[in-house]
């Protein structure tokens, strides 16, 4: 990256405008020469001194009482450490429960790192071996002979509530999680009245987040300093902080969390997972450094999954194409335990909250209904309830559009909330402040070229080639505030801090709480304070991932990285420079603010003409503050936070297309290519934000077409593997073109939004509504993701 | 995902591979590229105690040409076959089905002979073999022996080698300038196992069909040719009708089994959709297409 700035990029909004803004420029990671010379420190590069590994002995069954645990052999095994069992290792860490107070009525049993009693998913820890390599502690798990007494297995959540059902945890009563009803306006009414009702039943298939690097912790408690040091690849280390201290018995101060480069998260790594307490526990117990790095046997039976989520709807709509109602059953099993401390009700309240919120139909009626299973545990992941909460709305009004053989886009122009009716709320009761539908709607067309793919789709239909046009328009919450889960008592902070300082040569170091998942955080946020501050990108350097170094903070989920963190860097600079330039004035006899920090330079604002460099500022202060007038204190240093307060989510919005082709004889459905447009506010570095938006359309098109757990009767992960769990890869994908249209918020100053759920919120509807109508003249619709050739052929009568 | 412990012997001629297969017997393991042995050792699928590496084996590598017949030694690399002129020129098939096994970096490590002995009933290679009547050579205590490729596939990873033999090389016979071929698979992604795939070759007199060998794999314990449903068309001029025929005699043929991805009975739709259309490319005079490309 030259110093010279690229003049030739779209300029930002005048408030940021300033004379060398890097706002809404593609400026390159600065950590990118790092990780593609294969230098960045992932956890599992970090290695102790008397540091054990650990290999979990997991459950073969999803439910089954523990009866004995044999651990001699084991013991005796070459290079173990210790054999560590559940009962023992409750002596040095509490259980938990995944519930909050918000989602009302929530229930969940208490967890414990390692399991006591019984296993309730196949793949639950039940013994630890902590031996001198991974490969031994491997070795010696497979002599620690456990004793099951298997119990009825609970796996189907349509048949969890039924009396005949087993409890899978008796003292809860029943396998009901949590329920929400939801009303609004009179649905019951506008079903009546509309002249035409559909419905149709929605599946979502289970699936996972498959982080290129694994789950992976190094746990290091120093009995001397009565202190654990954590590294972790996570994205919220001071709730990792909180959380470990809770349960272990330690006060937060003396409780570390360190998270260097980590290998993508999605939401897989925000959560408290039993295995990573088990192995801080175990450094506790052993008095010793213990590192645990998921394998990929292990992180398809313990990372979280997402979505199994089953949802009847219901549209109502008038011949003109006014949509009258909305109306959605959605049951989703989450496994045994609600996670914690984030809890698995989350998903289900977001599909409630989000559906039909692109339109203004008032009438909604929601029933959500959250259940227990002998799977492994779900929670949030990438776009939580956005794909579910899109595929039922944008499904409904294509078949409502089909019903009144009205064309998609038509209807679409007809009831999305129009541009200019903000500040508005849904029927859900979400707030928004404003977006851009309808603007996004005709960017998309032209984008697509609609007509001119409909005369190929016309054309190719005549060649006997059945290929099909869909597009699905979505609405995003990004930059949370309390109300996601602070309201409901977890000691997760949704507020984020940057301190900023300047060393004694003018470089500025800046800590963040918000962390560097491969995302780009730390761009944006040196974009954002180089351009406050007023130097050279690269005399910024940024740190983060350290509860020790950073200002307290929520870390990297919900798409707040940019928006929330990103506005923190912003006013920090913002100081600093204030700063520094009242001390550059008194050195140069000059009025603070007739001076500006431009290049690294103390310039006249006026002019631009150079006053002095700022290592000069720097040498001064540092070194001569004899030569300053008296009163003069240099504070090179500044921290700000930020949350946003007017509005509890910063709602974004988008719209994707896609173009499809089917094979009906063999039911493979080839992708010829994806379109999105999204808002995501002030876009504070273009290459950054469109990658989030493919990254995360390829996110939702997996599940669309491949991504799926298959669960057996009795609970077996049958796919956990790389070769049967099916990742789409560069060739299974489509070109995807990116447009925005560009909608600040006036929460901030920035004006920056999220970017990061907006592609994986409308992938799959999209193609789904693409597939439906390329399948058109066979009068056949589905409405299950992923469309496999099975399903595909079998919707066509083929098989 | 460790392995358990091994032994590990690196010999440097065939000889002594031979001997060390001889003295450890049940306990040996042959690992050619390494690229399904691996991966099964790693999950604890498998826990030899002694690995014997044919990498360090020159005779067992490399492409020829001899009286009439291609040889291929059993440690040639996928990527070899892929960017050889000489298999391009007299194994076309080859050529062609090579690009459809797995992704370049496994084709970079994997070998021919590798493949062949995992006996993989959904790797297109064993159903290449048994398409181009090939056959291959194993080296055992008492010498050589030369198998059919049709003999050597017995079922699931299962052959005719036995456990103190090494397949050595595979023979193939040389395209006649008559010969045609094709070549499809279905696979849910770029490089997967296919749902289904067939490997055929046949010849034309006039415009009458002649010989046409469709071998099938992922549609039985082993690569499967399809002789009844050939036996419809040989001798006769193509039709669409005969060829419909054909398809339909599959069912005689192929005894799929069901799995994640798909049930036995699509398989079935799937290896007729297949054969269409593989034949209508074998005889693209005959204007046979279907009414449409594969999608995949």
């Amino acid at each position: 990256m030259s110093a010279k700035l690229d003049t030739t990029g779209p300029t930002g909004l005048s408030e940021l405008d300033r004379p060398n803004s890097y706002i809404g420029r593609s400026v390159p990671r600065p950590n990118l020469t790092r990780l593609t010379q294969g230098r960045g420190q992932y956890v599992s590069d970090v290695v102790l001194p008397r540091m054990g590994h650990v290999a979990f002995v997991r459950s073969p069954h999803a439910h089954a009482r523990i009866v004995s645990i044999e651990t001699a052999a084991a013991k005796a095994a070459p290079g173990v450490i210790a054999v560590v069992t559940g009962r023992e290792l409750a002596g040095v860490c509490t259980p938990w429960i995944g519930v909050l107070t918000h989602l009302k009525g929530l229930k969940s049993a208490p967890q414990h790192p390692i399991a006591i009693e019984k296993a309730s998913w196949q793949g639950e820890a039940v013994a630890a071996v902590v031996a001198q390599t991974r490969a031994q502690a491997e070795d010696a798990a497979e002599l620690v002979a456990v004793d099951y007494e298997e119990l009825p297995v609970v796996t189907d959540m349509e048949t969890a509530l039924d009396p005949g059902t087993p409890v899978i945890h008796p003292e809860l009563g029943d396998n009901l999680a949590w329920e929400r009803l939801h009303v609004a306006g009179d649905p019951d009414a506008a079903f009546a009245s509309a002249d035409h009702v559909i419905e149709a039943t929605f599946g979502f298939g289970r699936h996972t987040g498959v982080t290129l690097e694994p789950r992976a912790v190094v746990a290091d408690y120093n009995a001397g300093d009565g202190r654990l040091t954590v590294y972790q690849a996570t994205q919220a280390p001071h709730m990792i902080q909180n959380i470990l201290a809770k349960h272990l018995d330690l006060p937060e101060s003396q409780v570390r969390v360190l998270c260097k480069d980590v290998g993508g998260s999605f939401g897989i790594k925000v959560h408290v997972y039993a295995d990573e307490v088990a192995t801080a526990a175990l450094s506790k117990l052993l008095r010793r450094p213990v590192k645990f790095v998921a394998d990929r046997i292990e992180s398809f039976v313990t990372d979280i999954h997402a979505r199994d989520h089953r949802v009847k709807g219901r549209i109502g709509v008038m011949n003109d194409g006014t949509i009258t109602a909305f109306e959605i059953d959605d049951l989703t099993g989450i496994g045994p335990y609600s996670m914690y401390p984030r809890t698995s009700a989350i998903e289900a309240n977001q599909v409630v909250n989000f559906t039909g919120g692109q339109y203004t139909c008032p009438n909604y009626r929601a029933l959500a209904r959250v259940v227990f299973q002998n799977k492994n545990v779900t929670c949030q992941y990438r776009a939580v309830g956005h794909p579910i909460a899109c595929s039922v709305t944008e499904g409904l009004v294509d078949l409502a559009a089909r019903r009144i053989g009205m064309d998609p886009v038509e209807i679409r122009r007809k009831n999305v909330i129009p541009d200019d009716a903000y500040p508005c709320q849904s029927s859900a009761g979400m707030k928004f402040e404003r977006l851009s539908h309808q603007a996004a709607l005709e960017k998309l067309l032209d984008m697509m070229d609609l007509e001119a793919l409909r005369a190929d789709q016309a054309e190719a239909r005549r060649r006997g080639i059945h290929r099909g046009i869909g597009i699905a328009s979505f609405i995003e919450v990004t930059n949370p505030s309390a109300a996601f889960y602070g309201v409901g008592g977890a000691r997760i902070s949704s507020q984020d801090g940057v301190t900023v300082r300047m060393d004694a040569q003018g470089s500025i170091h800046v800590a963040s709480s918000v962390t560097e998942q491969g995302q780009g955080a730390e761009a944006v946020t040196a974009q954002v304070v180089a351009t406050a501050f007023g130097v050279p990108i690269e005399r910024v350097r940024v740190v983060t991932g350290d509860t020790d170094n950073t200002p307290y903070g929520g870390g990297t989920w919900a798409s707040r990285a940019a928006g929330i963190g990103g506005e923190a860097a912003w006013q920090a600079g913002k100081v600093l420079r204030g700063n520094v330039l009242s001390v550059a004035g008194a050195i140069l006899q000059a009025q603070a603010e007739n001076l500006d920090i431009r290049d690294g330079l103390v310039v006249d604002a006026e002019t631009g003409r150079e006053r002095m460099p700022l290592d000069e500022v720097a040498r001064i202060a540092y070194f001569r503050p004899d030569t300053l007038p008296p009163g003069v204190q240099p504070e090179f240093v500044a921290t700000r936070h930020y949350v946003p307060k007017r509005y509890p989510f910063a709602f974004t919005n988008g719209i994707q297309g896609s173009y499809v082709e089917v094979d009906a004889e063999t039911g493979f459905i080839k992708l010829l290519k994806h379109w999105c447009v999204e808002d995501c506010g002030t876009i504070l570095n273009p290459q950054l934000v469109d990658e989030q938006v493919r990254g995360g359309i390829v996110q939702g098109l997996g599940p669309a077409l491949y991504e799926h757990c298959l669960y057996d009767e009795h609970g077996q992960l049958l796919n956990g593997n790389m070769a049967d769990y099916l990742v789409p890869m560069a060739f299974e994908m489509p070109d995807i073109e990116v447009g925005h249209v560009s909608t600040p918020t006036g929460e901030s100053e920035l004006g920056a939004k999220g970017a990061g759920e907006a592609g994986t919120a409308g992938a799959a509807a999209a193609v789904m509504n693409a597939v439906n109508d390329a399948l058109a003249p066979f009068g056949v619709v589905l409405t299950s993701i992923p469309m496999t050739p099975e399903r595909v052929l079998r919707a066509l009568g083929r098989v | 995902m460790k392995a358990p412990a091994f032994d590990y012997l690196a010999p440097t001629s065939l000889a002594g591979a031979l001997a060390a297969l001889a003295e450890h017997g049940e306990a040996a393991k042959l690992i050619a590229g390494g690229q399904s042995l691996v991966p099964a050792l790693n999950l604890r699928l498998l826990a030899p105690g002694i690995l014997i590496d044919l990498n360090g084996i020159g005779e067992l590598k490399g492409v020829s040409v001899q009286n009439g017949h291609l040889r291929l030694g059993a440690m040639t690399r996928h990527v070899e076959l892929e960017r050889s002129p000489v298999i391009r020129q007299h194994a076309p098939l080859l050529a062609e089905a090579i690009r459809h096994v797995a992704h370049p970096a496994v084709r970079t490590r994997g070998t021919i002979g590798g493949n062949l002995c995992h006996a993989d009933p959904a790797s297109e290679l064993p159903a290449c073999m048994v398409a181009l009547g090939a056959w291959f050579t194993l080296a055992g205590p008492d010498g050589e022996r030369r198998v059919p490729a049709n003999a050597f596939f017995k079922g699931v990873y299962e052959t005719d080698l036995g456990p103190d033999e090494i397949l050595t090389a595979i023979e193939v016979p040389q395209a006649g300038t008559n010969r045609r071929h094709a070549f499809l698979e279905l696979a849910r992604r770029s490089g997967d196992y296919a749902l289904v795939g067939i490997s055929c070759t046949a010849e034309m007199d006039g415009d009458i069909m002649a010989r046409l060998r469709p071998v099938f794999f992922a549609a039985g314990p082993h690569p499967m040719v399809a002789d009844h449903a050939a036996s419809v068309l040989n001798g006769r001029k193509p039709t669409a009708a005969l060829v419909q025929a054909a398809a339909a005699a599959l069912a005689d043929d192929l005894s799929p089994e069901g799995d994640l991805q798909i049930s036995a009975h699509t398989r079935i739709h799937l290896a007729r959709v297949i054969f269409r259309r593989a034949v209508a490319r074998l005889v693209p005079e005959a204007g046979l297409d279907g009414p449409q490309e594969v999608a995949a």
